[in-house]
């Protein structure tokens, strides 16, 4: 077994296929997006972001997500 | 088991909810099931639209009730917390549906599903109908919807939302499924923690999705992408945005005005027309000077509402909208605004009302309303008459260090103190009444559609018909009442017909706006404002450029001279008070620029607060807070300008 690398995804690298670990806290925030697909074991990409460095997009199950990056802080990527 | 039981619902009249995410093509399928057979309304004490329809399948006629757009039914959000209490039966004057149809958009299949799962726990049987199937298939998936249906455990019908073909199969399974009792094919432990129930409904969308689609990895990486890479890039899409607003601008602030004036016009010729074909009296005056000119008023708004609901439906639509506000998002949140406020703010350089009525695309309701609350402080087309002949009276033709025009300069200064005075409040809104956590900006990205050109137009009628029903009324109301004010009581002297302005004049003087003129003196006297400024300023809530058409009366120089004229501009440089001092300077001049840029003068803004609030707290605080800054704005200006020797 590789060994995985663990990151937040407010830091994943723009381009850089991971998957979800874990989505901390009970915010607001993680409740929803949890519920836009943003759970544990699915593939997540960041494909850019904003002109003034936030907020970032993200590509999951199929479709486009816009996050501010404090609001990426809570979810744990693995690649 | 249909035959089990006399169908209960034969003789009853059937109502349907449509549920579905944003951008799933629910309504363009609402507006082609229900045609033109639809109404808008709010949600009892709420802002949140309630929009029903009637759908007629042959002789049969079902009533289709549109839930708002929604990713969960969790309520965190106000529309959610309305959708679920309309499935639940608990909306006075909504019965509750007989059946949902859920909108699911095939090309996001997993994310939409998610809703259905929520939806199949309230007992209400579903139907889902399954929507862009077409671009679906031009990227080449496949998808087996008898198996995804036997795997959720409801009917499954392919729909063309545009055009409503599948609408019959959908009518005939939403028959079929009356009368039942909806279960969750879903095994969720009742006790799990919020998350792992999130979790499990995923678990099931992923394993159901996977047994009856085929996708094309292929396409994965399609036009969408292509698109977002001109327009989210870092320089050309912030290039682009400029641009589109600047078409926006241009077409609510220019385009807007040949059927303003077109307008403007046929409603002076029934005045006209009225004056000469009545005989002469108070009944003609309320007639021609009270009511056409208040409902001319109203309509004289809708070009540039029709033009700029053009705009918004098109850029939400087409999937723009979400592009913009991620491009500006960082800018706005600085301020606490969410990305989505920039274009009703941009808008509200035309004009507020489009702008505060175009802040129902921001779904937080702290969010939206710290945004309409800032709207009038963009500085709207209205206020350039006032602008044009206060630069023209005393600051026309003079420059700054020789080649800056300091007409053009003031202008701008106006222009900024706006937006300084919109971020301070927005901010301190923010952190006082409308405090809140700020709100997740979690926002789709929606791949970019055609718009559908049926939807677009019928939004937009809506719009204008909202408008007109619920701010004309009230519009209308105040113009009378202020007309009267200038029109009570009468001055007993026979109008001279070789000085008609001159009795206009005196009316105008002894009317009881005249007399509020000289009861607010004292008050506006540190403003370096007189008794008949004061008269302009009262008049000119009604709108701003008024204050021309009032200056115009008081000054003897007759009401139909406009902001560019001579005539007007030499009887203010003229004016002298008892003392023999000249009224204006040009400090009097600039203090009452700065006034207008901060007072709230105009009805129809609050009359459309007071409808997009849906209470009148809103519009009355908006009033009180501009009025006080206004006051103190001019305060300072004309106070600091007399301590640093301004004129």
């Amino acid at each position: 077994m590789t060994k995985r690398t663990s990151t937040k995804l407010s830091e994943l690298e723009i381009g850089k296929e991971a998957n979800v670990v874990a989505v901390h806290g009970q915010s607001a925030v993680s409740k929803r997006l949890m519920e836009m697909g943003v759970v544990p074991g699915v593939a997540v990409r960041v494909v850019k972001s904003a002109p003034f460095g936030d907020p970032i997009e993200i590509r999951i199950r199929g479709y486009k997500l816009a996050v501010r990056k404090n609001e990426a802080q809570s979810v744990e990527v693995a690649y | 088991m249909k035959d089990a039981a006399p169908q209960p619902h034969a003789f009853k009249q059937l109502n349907v909810a449509l549920a579905g995410n944003p951008n799933a093509g629910k309504t363009t399928l609402f507006n082609a099931l229900t045609g033109l057979n639809q109404k808008v309304a709010n949600y009892p004490g709420v802002t949140v639209e309630r929009k029903h329809g009637v759908w007629s399948v042959g002789e049969k006629e079902i009533k289709l009730i549109d839930l708002p757009g929604l990713y969960s039914l969790e309520a965190t959000s106000l529309d959610e917390q309305i959708a679920s209490d309309v499935l639940l039966g608990k909306i006075d004057g909504t019965p509750k549906p007989d059946a949902v149809i859920a909108v699911v958009d095939a090309t996001n299949l997993e994310r939409n599903l998610y809703l259905v799962t929520q939806l199949f726990e309230y007992g209400i049987p579903v139907v889902v109908a399954l929507t862009m199937i077409d671009v679906f298939e031009r990227q080449k998936h496949e998808i087996d919807i008898a198996s995804l249906s036997r795997l959720l455990k409801v009917p499954v019908v392919a729909v063309n939302a545009a055009d409503g073909r599948g609408a019959e199969e959908l009518e005939s399974r939403v028959e079929e499924v009356i009368g039942q009792v909806q279960t969750t094919p879903l095994e969720i432990d009742a006790d799990a923690g919020e998350n792992a129930k999130i979790f499990a409904r995923y678990s099931f969308i992923s394993d159901a999705v996977q047994r009856s689609v085929k996708h094309n990895d292929k396409s994965a990486h399609d036009m969408s992408e292509k698109i977002d890479k001109l327009l989210t890039h870092r320089f050309f899409g912030l290039a682009i945005l400029v641009g589109v607003l600047l078409l926006v601008f241009q077409s609510i602030f220019s385009w807007a005005e040949v059927p303003m004036h077109l307008l403007e016009q046929v409603f002076g010729a029934i005045g006209d027309g009225l004056r000469s074909a009545m005989p002469e009296g108070i009944l003609a005056d309320l007639l021609v000077d009270g009511i056409i000119a208040g409902v001319g008023g109203v309509l004289v708004f809708l070009p540039q509402i029709l033009l700029l609901f053009l705009f918004v439906s098109l850029l939400e639509d087409s999937g723009y909208m979400a592009r913009a506000a991620f491009l500006m998002d960082k800018l706005m949140s600085r301020v606490g605004l969410h990305g989505k406020a920039f274009l009703p703010l941009m808008s509200s350089f035309a004009c507020a009302i489009p702008g505060i009525m175009a802040t129902r695309t921001i779904e937080n309701q702290r969010d939206r309303f710290a945004t309409i609350l800032i709207a009038p402080f963009m500085s709207c087309s209205a206020r350039l008459p006032v602008y044009t002949l206060m630069i023209g009276a005393f600051f026309a033709g003079q420059t700054v260090f020789g080649f800056i025009s300091l007409g053009a300069l003031l202008m701008l200064a106006m222009y900024s103190i706006g937006i300084a005075a919109a971020i301070i409040v927005a901010f301190i809104l923010k952190h006082t009444i409308l405090k809140s956590p700020p709100p997740p900006f979690v926002m789709e990205l929606p791949p970019y559609r055609v718009p559908n050109l049926r939807t677009v137009v019928q939004n937009m009628i809506t719009r204008a018909w909202l408008f007109v029903k619920r701010a004309g009324t009230v519009i209308l109301a105040i113009s009378i009442i202020l007309w009267a004010l200038a029109y009570f009581p009468r001055t007993g002297s026979s109008p001279s017909a070789s000085e008609p302005t001159a009795a206009e004049a005196v009316q105008m003087q002894n009317s009881y706006a005249g007399q509020l003129g000289h009861l607010i003196e004292p008050v506006i006297q540190p403003l370096g404002f007189d008794w008949k400024i004061g008269v302009a300023l009262i008049a000119s809530f009604a709108a701003r450029e008024v204050l021309v058409s009032t200056l115009s009366i008081i000054y003897n120089v007759g009401k139909d001279e406009n902001e560019e004229s001579t005539t007007l501009i030499a009887a203010i440089r003229d004016a002298k008070d008892s003392a023999g001092k000249p009224v204006w300077t040009p400090l009097t001049a600039l203090t009452l620029m700065v006034f207008f840029v901060l007072a709230m003068q105009c009805m129809s803004t609050l009359a459309v607060v007071r409808r997009e609030t849906n209470s009148w707290r809103w519009p009355l605080f908006m009033l009180g807070y501009m009025t006080c800054l206004a006051y103190l704005g001019a305060f300072l200006t004309y106070q600091g300008g007399k301590l640093v020797g301004l004129q």
